[in-house]
């Protein structure tokens, strides 16, 4: 049971995170805590037109917290702010899902490892972190929730 | 007689549950302890057969509820060694003993800019939080002990620290994270040269440990039901008698009145003063209960039990590699909470898979951040034991930080 939570891709995201460290310029920036357990993350957002050119991030906490950083990462950066907010939108919607709510690997990437996460209540806010961290900072920098996203 | 384990375990019908498929391995009980059947059953008895509410009907309900309520009141305050049960507030928990006293403290203590409280890094929040508040509102100074790297409290600084501008101490007894019980002799003795008043927050110490306010010398102590095998929700002050007469009231409402009439109002003594509205009588009356049940056992004879549980984990976790115990590492000065790093592991993982074998243990920052942020750390592990430990548990969590160490590896 404990396996499908410490997947191997969470393990290699968090021994081996990818794009982590703060990067300039960038046109938002938001600190996110976890106030339970002082976990952090601050994430940074660059925009070149409409396009994320560039996602960074620091952080301290649990391998779940930063391994999803790390895949958020990975996902989000080099995509239409449009494209990144639907791969938002479905890693909520997986983290919220309880257990119930097949990824889509499509969509998600390495995020499909984090299904198991869901069926541990206490760490979907560790999953999360980086992910409420990215929709602030996108606002700050201008690139708030799209439309077609809230609808 | 012998402190028998097995005995005690089996009063406990929790510790007979499994886990993810383990037995439990309960090391938790900094965080709440288990509760005895005795203590389940006083609570369902009052329930069932004598339940009403207390200190204001003629009825025989409330009559009995009203005795069972006093009742309990005495036995806790004997426990504590008061020297009347009058001296004893019942409050919902710790949290709001040390708000009670620190709310009161700024019209009781006349504060304004240029009086100073001084407290500890080695506190809880709640004994941070409140006196934080308490010093926005009157303009009073907010000053503090450091930590050592021993994780004792640092005395060098006591005559600068408390001085004549000093008018409020609280600390710490037994830290929640660290496990240190400091001697407060000294600050006690000095406290009281300058003319202040000390709180000593004994959330970890009441319940573990043989307490006699008379011989701890402060001016009130603050300690919680639900650590000492009786229910949340009940907690209390315990205040000495000529000061807690001298306080003016914190929450107004029924019970704690003399006489209302629509333009003013005039204050019951304590205790009542400070028990406004119906109270957690149920609870109060389990934690009787639970102070029957520890004064049965003899509060020597757990501490004496806990001291060998604990250097007997201090021992196991020196043991084990990438194991870094926070606080003192002997038994000496220190109860039955250890809190330890895993090199390279974040302490959610290691409490998320000791849980997966049945071994509850708590981590974060326990309430105490500061503590963490003085060791350099953002969260740790804890492990907390009590009357029903045993070194079988101990085991289980040393095996548990083996599997930790293989899933990080």
């Amino acid at each position: 049971m404990i396996d499908q939570l410490y997947q191997e891709i969470i393990l290699d995201h968090y021994k081996h995170p990818h794009g982590r460290g703060l990067r300039a310029p960038f046109e938002g920036e938001a600190h996110h805590v976890n106030p339970t357990c002082g976990d952090e993350v601050t994430l940074r957002v660059a925009m070149a037109g409409s396009t994320i050119s560039d996602i960074s991030y620091d952080g301290l906490g649990c391998s779940i917290s930063q391994a999803s950083a790390s895949v958020l990462h990975e996902l989000l950066q080099g995509r239409s702010a449009a494209e990144a907010f639907a791969v938002h939108e479905a890693f909520v919607a997986l983290m919220q899902g309880r257990g119930q709510v097949e990824p889509d690997e499509e969509v998600l990437g390495d995020g499909v490892a984090f299904a198991g996460v869901a069926r541990y209540p206490a760490r979907v806010k560790c999953a999360l972190l980086p992910w409420m961290a990215f929709k602030d900072a996108a606002v700050r920098a201008g690139v708030g929730v799209s439309p077609e996203v809230t609808a | 007689m012998t402190f028998d384990v097995a005995r005690i375990r089996a009063d406990f019908p929790i510790l007979e549950r499994e886990v993810n498929g383990h037995p439990l391995v309960y090391l938790d009980s900094a965080n709440t302890s288990q509760k005895p059947r005795q203590v389940l059953e006083a609570m369902r008895a009052h329930q069932e057969r004598h339940n009403g509410n207390v200190s204001r009907s003629v009825h025989t309900l409330g009559t009995e509820a009203t005795s069972a309520y006093e009742d309990a009141r005495a036995k806790i305050a004997a426990f504590v060694g008061a020297a009347s049960a009058d001296e004893i507030v019942f409050t919902k928990n710790s949290t709001e003993a040390i708000n009670l006293v620190a709310y009161v403290s700024a019209e009781f203590l006349s504060l304004g800019p240029g009086d100073e409280i001084v407290i500890s890094e080695m506190e809880h929040h709640s004994n941070i939080v409140p006196w934080q508040l308490l010093c926005q509102r009157t303009g009073a100074t907010l000053r503090w002990f450091g930590v050592t790297d021993d994780g004792r409290l640092d005395e060098s600084t006591l005559t600068d620290l408390i001085n004549e501008r000093t008018k409020f101490v609280s600390l710490v007894h037994m830290s929640n994270i660290l496990g240190t019980i400091n001697d407060v002799s000294r600050i006690v003795a000095r406290t009281h040269e300058v003319g202040a008043l000390i709180l000593l927050d004994c959330s970890q110490s009441v319940p573990h440990l043989p307490i006699s306010v008379a011989d701890l010398g402060v001016d009130f102590i603050a300690f919680t039901g639900h650590k000492m095998l009786g229910p949340t929700g009940i907690g209390a002050l315990w205040g000495r008698a000529e000061l807690l007469a001298a306080m003016p009231p914190f929450l107004g409402g029924g019970s704690m009145i003399e006489t209302v009439t629509m333009a003013k109002t005039t204050f019951a003594p304590p205790p009542a003063r400070f028990e406004a509205g119906t109270p957690p009588i149920t609870e109060a009356i389990g934690l009787g209960a639970a102070v029957d049940y520890l004064s049965a056992l003899d509060m020597r004879a757990v501490h004496e039990h806990e001291q060998e549980i604990t250097a007997y984990a201090l021992k196991t976790l020196a043991d084990l590699p990438g194991v870094r115990v926070f606080g003192p590492g002997t038994a000496e000065g220190r109860g039955g909470t250890v809190s330890f790093d895993v090199a390279g592991v974040h302490p959610h993982d290691v409490g998320q898979i000791l849980d997966d074998l049945g071994v509850e243990v708590r981590v974060g920052h326990h309430c105490a951040r500061p503590v963490c942020a003085r060791f350099g750390v953002a969260a740790m592990t804890r492990a907390s034991f009590y009357l029903y430990t045993t070194t079988d548990e101990i085991d289980a969590l040393a095996r548990g930080i083996e599997q930790v160490r293989k899933v990080f590896a």
